[in-house]
């Protein structure tokens, strides 16, 4: 990733920020210029607290260009708890049987090596709420 | 709005072209598009293409192929809307004809995608996805839908190999047609044993990769006669669009792009679901054709894969789908692709579909979809 572009994302990929409407109340992650649904513009950020469950999943098994040295690897969907889905790579779930609706919560890790650039991309993904007995699940 | 006849079209098989370049199937399919029109006037040119400047290294396609098939000085655009360019080219040709401002208008869609190993492929066509927060992530395609068909099973309480019809049906027709890559067809143990892409999805459950080119010649209907083919007459062209993210629907297996713009096609046709005769389906995916089957109201909410179990796709049901083979089947050359479904839309309702032929037809609709399900382009035809 080219590195003003990573700049600009370094909210939403460091602190899981989005956008509120204050005209609707309504939150959008990714962060939106316009309110989809009343139109209001210039709204404001919001961070998400990163705690969410899982809606769906997959283990992506054909990489694309750039990520074969991490595959296979687990991606999801994450109804956060605010309301938002978001799509994001999974973390720590090797041993882990996914399973929709399981708690998950956010985590900065690698999102891209620094093979391309020569900077790592550090970013958000989300994993296994972990127990206290040290196994994932609720 | 002037009413719009297509008055020729022409095709080249899909398939790894590794001896073609994009002009050399550009030209093909121009030049059998005109031969079969028997008209030499034409007066535009709508190229849909979606990864010429990626795969293919190439902008400017329009220019190219306009100067390629010796038809400067025409007007000459590139029109691009992911998977949904072929759809969207052939709507971009009735209305530059349906305004009056064009007379003869030839639509093209053309893809090269074989020159590339598979993983620059998987990336170039992760650009139809949101780029910073869906393909920066490794979030492939494949598992875009991947995603939508392991929650369409968890909330339909449906199995993977309940997708199998689909894909059968798809490499059953593609045996059919000439033009298709994939002409060998294929049982429900094939589509289980097949090798994941991105779980649940599988080989079988997912479009080719290959290039291929498909032309269609547009005209006005007042004018369609002059065509040595019979004229099939444009009854719907409709376009719409859904938030670039899958994520950030209300609902992400709800297509609510393909719903917008099938409504619109039916109002426009004066027509309902139940009127149409096949139905060219954006298969690029099996969980796709659910979601379009369902989105178009040829079934009800998690009840397409019950239509496909009950053979009601195939040639000889109730509503045919992917009839020379879809996506699956024929292949898949992305910004090409929507082309070849109309081509084929003529094919069938001129009778001319050969083994394929669906009996008696007499309204089709084709339908391209792009990116995942954030815009979609629809088409109906009418013989």
């Amino acid at each position: 990733m080219e590195l003003p572009r990573y700049h600009r994302l370094r909210g939403a990929y460091y602190r899981l920020e989005g956008s509120a409407c204050s005209a609707c109340d309504r939150r959008f992650f990714p962060p939106r210029p316009v309110c989809p649904s009343c139109k209001s513009q210039g709204l404001g950020t919001f961070a998400f607290s990163g705690r969410g469950t899982l809606y769906s999943w997959s283990r992506v098994v054909q990489p694309p260009h750039g990520f074969a040295s991490i595959a296979p690897y687990d991606v999801g969907m994450v109804r956060l708890e605010e309301g938002p889905l978001v799509t994001a790579q999974l973390a720590d779930t090797e041993g882990v049987a996914l399973e929709i609706g399981m708690p998950v919560e956010m985590v900065t890790r690698t999102i891209q090596d620094a093979e391309e650039h020569g900077y790592i991309v550090y970013g958000y993904k989300f994993r296994p709420l972990l127990r206290p007995g040290g196994t994932a699940g609720p | 709005m002037r009413e719009v006849s297509i008055i020729g079209v022409g095709q080249t098989p899909v398939a790894e072209h590794w001896d073609r370049s994009i002009r050399d199937l550009s030209v093909d399919a121009i030049a059998a598009a005109r031969r079969d029109a028997g008209v030499e006037r034409v007066d535009a040119l709508f190229v849909g293409n979606m990864l010429s400047g990626e795969l293919a290294g190439q902008e400017n396609l329009a220019t190219l192929v306009a100067d390629a098939c010796g038809l400067l000085p025409i007007e000459a655009l590139k029109i691009e809307a992911a998977c949904a360019s072929g759809g969207a080219a052939l709507r971009a040709a009735c209305l530059a004809v349906g305004s009056g401002a064009h007379d003869y208008a030839l639509v093209l869609g053309v893809e090269k995608m074989t020159d590339h190993p598979t993983d620059s492929v998987t990336s170039a066509l992760a650009l139809a996805a949101d780029a910073d927060y869906e393909a920066a992530h490794g979030i492939s395609f494949a598992a875009l839908n991947g995603l939508l068909m392991r929650r369409y099973m968890h909330e339909h309480k449906a199995r993977h190999e309940d997708f199998a019809p689909f894909s059968v049906n798809a490499h059953r027709n593609a045996a059919r047609n000439p033009h298709a890559m994939y002409r060998t067809p294929i049982t429900a143990d094939d589509f289980v044993r097949s090798p994941v892409v991105a779980d649940p999805i599988n080989i079988l459950d997912s479009a080719g990769i290959c290039d291929g080119a498909a032309a269609l010649l547009v005209a006005p209907s007042s004018e369609a006669r002059r065509g040595r083919r019979p004229p099939v007459r444009v009854a719907a062209s409709t376009c719409a669009t859904d938030t670039l993210g899958l994520a950030e629907r209300r609902d992400p297996l709800v297509w609510q792009a393909v719903a917008d713009s099938a409504r619109l096609a039916y109002d426009q046709a004066r027509v309902k679901p139940k009127d149409i005769d096949f139905f060219e389906a954006h298969d690029a995916f099996t969980i796709v054709s659910v979601l379009t089957l369902e989105a178009c109201g040829f079934a009800d909410r998690g009840t397409a894969l019950k239509l496909a179990a009950e053979g009601r796709i195939a040639l000889e049901g109730d509503i045919p789908i992917c009839t020379m083979g879809g996506l699956k089947g024929r292949g898949h050359p992305v910004g090409a692709s929507g082309a070849y479904q109309l081509v084929e839309c003529v094919l069938q309702l001129r009778g001319e579909a050969g083994a394929a032929q669906v009996k008696g037809a007499t309204i089709g609709m084709a339908q391209s979809v792009g990116g995942s399900g954030s815009v979609a382009v629809t088409h109906i035809l009418a013989a």
